[in-house]
Parts: C-alpha cells; structure tokens; sequence
C-alpha cells in the first residue's frame, strides 16, 4: 500500500501544463442533454527504450478510462492509417482526420530499472492543434497502471473542463457465502476493478467502510469485538483501533470530516440511535442530534460547515441538514418514499441518495436545497452512493434479489447515462471513493 | 496515537469471544463450534441442545416457549401474540436464573444498512424493555443489532421477509449473573 505515496511526478517537456480550460474546437460539455461520444484514437504508445510490454499496456489503460466514461468511443487500431513510430515526429493530421478522430493522444514509454517514465500529447485533429503542453510522470514500474491514469485524467480534465477521477481507489466490502452466511472482508482496488488486495480476513462482519481525505485511513464497523464497533485502520500498516467503546451501546456509520480531524457517526444506546461527533485522535465525544428517532448516515459538507444525515424523525427515513455542530435541522428531501445514505458530492452543489419507493430502491441526486430531484438508477436493491472525486460519477452497490442474489458494484454518471458495473473479484459492496491520489 | 497491530486485535477479540462475544454468526465468536452447545456457525440449528420435552432444556425454551418475536414491517413494537411469547420466555427465565442472554435484533433486506442496523437495535431493546418489565434483571441480557445482515430466509418475498424481522432471545449456558 505504501505505494500509494510512492509514485513521483514530473512536468517536464517545456512549460508546465496546468489543466487547460477545454477549447471551442475540441470540448465536450458533459451536462448536455444527448452526447455523442467524441471519436479519439490513441496508437500504442512508443517504446523509448526498456518499455517491453509497459508502452502497449498503458496506452490500453488510457483508451479503457475515457472510453469508459461514455463520453469517448475510441477508434480501432486498425483503421489507422499514419503510424506513430517517434514521440516527437510531425503529426499527419489528415490521416487522423480521414479516420474521423477528433482527439489523438500519442505517447512513448522509457524504463530503466525500478523508474518508468510515461509522456504523451494531445492533439485536436481538425483545428491541427496540440491541446495543452506534453506532460511526463514518472515512477516504479509497479506503478505503470497510476501513470495510465494520471495520462487519462489529463486528457479528460483538458476535453471537459472537469477533474479527472481515474487515478483513484475504491475500498470495499468483498462478499462471499451464501445470504444467510454471508462473509465480509474489507478490499480496495484501483476505480477500475484492477489491483484488489485485502484488508482483513472474514472472521468478522465488516460493514461501510470509508476513506479518510488524503486516503491514508479508513474508518468502517466491524463486529470483531462481538458488537457493531467503528474502527480506524492505517492503511499504510493495516493497523486497526477500535474508537468508541462503550458497554451497551452499538457504533457504526462512521465518516470523516473534510480536513480529517473529526468522525461523524451513529451511536445507539437502548434502541435509540442518534449522531455524534469525535476528534480521531480520541476524545471530545459530543452528541449532535437528541432525538427518539433514528438519525444515521451523516455525511459532511465539503466546507466542513454541515452535515446531512437521514432520520425517520416524521414517520419514515428523510434527508436533513443540520449545522456541524449540531442544532436545527432542516428537511432536505419532499418527494414520495423514504430517503437514506446521503452524501455530499465533493463540488458542494449536491446531494447524492438512496431512495425507496414502490418497492424498488433508486440511487439519486438533489440539490442541497432539495430541489432538482433526479432518478439515476432504479432496480431491486440500490443503495450506498459513493462520490467520484470529480463529483460527475457515483459508486454504489446494486443487489440482485432471491436466495441466490448477490451485491455487485455499478456505476453511473450523475446526468443517469453510462451505467456500468464494476469488474471484482467476487461479488462486493458499500464502495466508498478515495479522493484524487497524488 | 499508536495503531495495534491487526493480528493483536484479532487475537485480544478470540480471547474474549470464549467467555462473552455475542456475534455468534462470526468465526470468532461465541458460535463457533462447540461454544454455545452446539450452534453452526451460520444458521440457527436446536439440535444438541436437548430434548425439547424437558422443561429445563435450551431446545424447551427455543421450541416450545419460542425464543424469537416478529415484527412487522419498519415496525419495533411488539405484537399481542409477541407479547405472550415473551411472557412465556420471562416465566422461564425466572425460573432458570443461571442463563444470561442476548436479545439480537434482525431486519428483512429492504431497507439500507445503516437503517437496518438501527431498526434492529430498536426490535432488541423492544423486547429488552418488555423482559426487564416482567421482571428479569437488565444485567442478565445485552442486545445485539445485525441488521439485514443475518436473514434466516433467503427468499426476496414477504415469505421470508416476515421471518427475518425479528428479535431471538439466545441463551447463554451457565453465564448467568
């Protein structure tokens, strides 16, 4: 794990590219109503020098990341015309343009011992442009995935406008077992599915994990000491410590504030279940909701200002925005059905939820004042929406029904297009992002 | 603030689990084999814990007196016939004062997670109140919530949703206060 930290970054080739506002020419505005997916193509990368299999692979990676957006449809190898045999070579534009691609990304790969290094352009086919200057990353080989990545969010962040979000983890729970002996063990991989490893074993029930905002820690509940109990793992050493015990009561739904120093979480104490706050170092325990009521799942606001949180205060589960210390309470949600699992999208302008209506459960948006109320998903069981760093995707679990069902993870764009499930190991749920790694 | 090592938290919670974890459903915990008198680790399974024809047996009070209470949906109180269950159970725990016990809490899968942890906890400490109104000690019962995690029914129908919304008072032998 210790190299999440690992990986060196260098801008090199001339002037530092910061992310370029997107162009007229070469731009996609992903909140338009229909989007046809912008034709890109990208040869495989140039083998500088000891790349071997690396310049293919991550060339692949890259095409993998924007195509799966939805918002990218790259065009096969084979109908390139020109060949891409020098990084620095003159670019055919009209065998690119032939080809109908608008974006090419071309790229050259360099390793030598435990250093790689990837570099690449991209060029605005039409207008006979590059977009933005060249961009180098380096690192250890084991890192060539990151630096696909990194390569992949540059060129969507340079096309969008947007953050990128590839380059980024997901932990988890992996399932295995029947239903009604279900094992759970925390795992975190790559947003795509790649690199799993395993955080615990399965003598326990893990449940919600969720990643600290550097994405150093994790805080998730487990039934290791006999009772639901939130924890805080050291995911550089897998260290775990329990944080609040008390006899008789039941921790869990734990979540961190945005500068990292405070855990929100639910506290039940004789049946009843209220929100409370901590400082992760231990200490300043402090109730923040006092109600006969369930109030669970709270989540902050970026600015660290608020907090959302659901409660069945009116007679079924609804989303409310309380102050983050506590204090009243406003009603979020107004729509038909129960409303749970809010989450604050890390851009602050929305509400991501879980809602169930009629028997099916959808995963959705609002705006922070509540209006805007937006359907993106809707099956069986869908639940636990998890934000991408860039605030345009969300995470969430989707479980199929029956004695052989089983949770899968599923993604979907905040606009209700691409939705797409998850390749893992087994099946899995309750995903939770990491921020953008750096 | 140092971290323990992870082994050592597993280790410190195998040692507890002998005398006293609840979750009977981990491997860890007091249902591994043997622990309870012979519970599987996953399911609920009577045999080996008596005869259900002797009044004194775990197998009398699972069986006969009933060790479970249901609810309806999205609901913790307890119902008339859910009330006569439970008196039955405090006669008998009255009359067997070396068993403690834990009352666990479960919800049917159509809810989300934390919500169902939260609808367990209440189910438990439904029947917690209503067994400390009768006249049991407090100290001899803790509650346990496992929300949707622990279905005794697989199926995704009404069938077995309205078995899995459920309080089951699990007796622990020769734990008694």
């Amino acid at each position: 794990m210790s190299k999440l930290h690992a990986l060196a970054t260098a801008f090199l080739l001339g002037m530092l590219a910061a992310v370029q506002p997107a162009n007229a020419e070469l731009n996609i505005i992903i909140d338009s109503p229909v989007i046809e997916p912008m034709p890109f193509a990208i040869p495989d990368f140039v083998d500088e020098g000891g790349a071997g299999d690396y310049a293919q692979n991550i060339s692949r990676v890259v095409a993998a990341d924007l195509a799966g957006t939805g918002l990218f449809r790259e065009i096969p190898r084979e109908a390139h015309i020109s060949r891409v045999t020098s990084f620095d070579a003159p670019i055919a534009y009209n065998d690119w343009q032939a080809i109908n691609a608008q974006a090419l990304i071309t790229g050259a790969v360099q390793a030598s011992g435990d250093r790689i290094v990837v570099k690449f352009y991209l060029f605005d086919v039409f207008t006979g442009q590059p977009l933005g200057e060249g961009l180098q990353f380096a690192g250890t080989p084991g890192t060539w995935r990151r630096m696909a990545h990194k390569v992949a969010d540059a060129v969507y962040s340079r096309i969008t406008g947007e953050g990128g979000y590839f380059d980024s983890r997901v932990v988890y729970v992996a399932e295995s077992g029947p239903k009604n002996q279900r094992q759970k063990r925390l795992a975190v991989m790559d947003y795509d599915g790649a690199n799993t490893s395993y955080l615990t074993d399965s003598s326990s029930i893990v449940l919600a994990p969720r990643f600290s905002p550097t994405g150093g820690q994790i805080l998730f509940t487990s039934y290791a000491s006999g009772f639901p109990q939130i924890y805080l793992m050291d995911v550089g050493s897998l260290g775990v410590r329990a944080l609040e015990q008390q006899d008789g009561t039941m921790t869990f739904a734990p979540r961190f504030s945005p500068d990292g120093g405070t855990i929100v979480f639910s506290l039940e104490r004789g049946g009843n279940t209220d929100i409370y706050a901590m400082d992760v170092n231990g200490g300043g325990l402090r109730q923040l909701t006092n109600a006969p009521s369930i109030e669970t799942a709270p989540s902050f606001s970026p600015d660290g200002s608020q907090i959302v949180f659901e409660s069945d205060r009116s007679g079924n589960q609804q989303l409310y925005i309380m102050p983050a210390g506590g204090g009243e309470a406003r009603r979020l949600s107004g729509g038909q059905g129960r409303y749970g699992t809010p989450v604050w999208s890390p851009r602050g302008d929305m509400v991501a939820f879980t809602k169930q209506n009629q028997g099916r459960f959808h995963i959705g948006v609002m705006r922070v004042d509540g209006s805007e109320e937006r359907l993106l998903t809707s099956s069986f069981l869908d639940e636990g929406p998890t934000w991408a760093p860039n605030g345009r995707v969300i995470m969430f679990t989707r479980e199929s029904a029956g004695a052989g069902g089983s949770a899968q993870l599923f993604s979907v764009d905040i606009t209700g297009r691409n939705l797409r499930q998850i390749t893992t190991e087994g099946a899995a749920s309750d995903p939770a992002w990491s921020p953008l790694l750096k | 603030m140092t971290f323990l090592p992870k082994a050592l938290l597993i280790v410190a919670a195998l040692g507890l689990a002998a005398c006293n974890n609840p979750d009977r459903y981990g491997k860890g915990g007091a249902g591994g084999p043997g622990a309870n008198g012979g519970y599987g680790a996953g399911g609920i399974d009577s045999t080996g814990l008596g005869d259900p024809n002797n009044p004194n047996s775990v197998a009398y009070f699972n069986q006969r007196i009933g060790d479970r209470v249901l609810f309806a949906v999205d609901q913790s109180t307890v119902s008339a016939e859910g009330r006569g269950i439970l008196q039955g159970q405090a006669q008998w725990l009255q009359s067997h004062p070396d068993y403690a016990f834990i009352i666990e809490g479960h919800a049917d899968e159509q809810g989300t997670r934390e919500y169902n942890l939260a609808l367990g906890a209440r189910r438990a400490a439904a029947v917690q109140d209503f067994l400390i109104s009768q006249g049991i000690a407090p100290s001899r019962m803790k509650t346990i919530s496992y929300g949707k995690e622990r279905p005794l029914e697989v199926c995704s129908d009404e069938a077995c949703y309205s078995k899995n919304r459920r309080a089951v008072t699990v007796l622990q032998m020769g734990a008694g206060a």
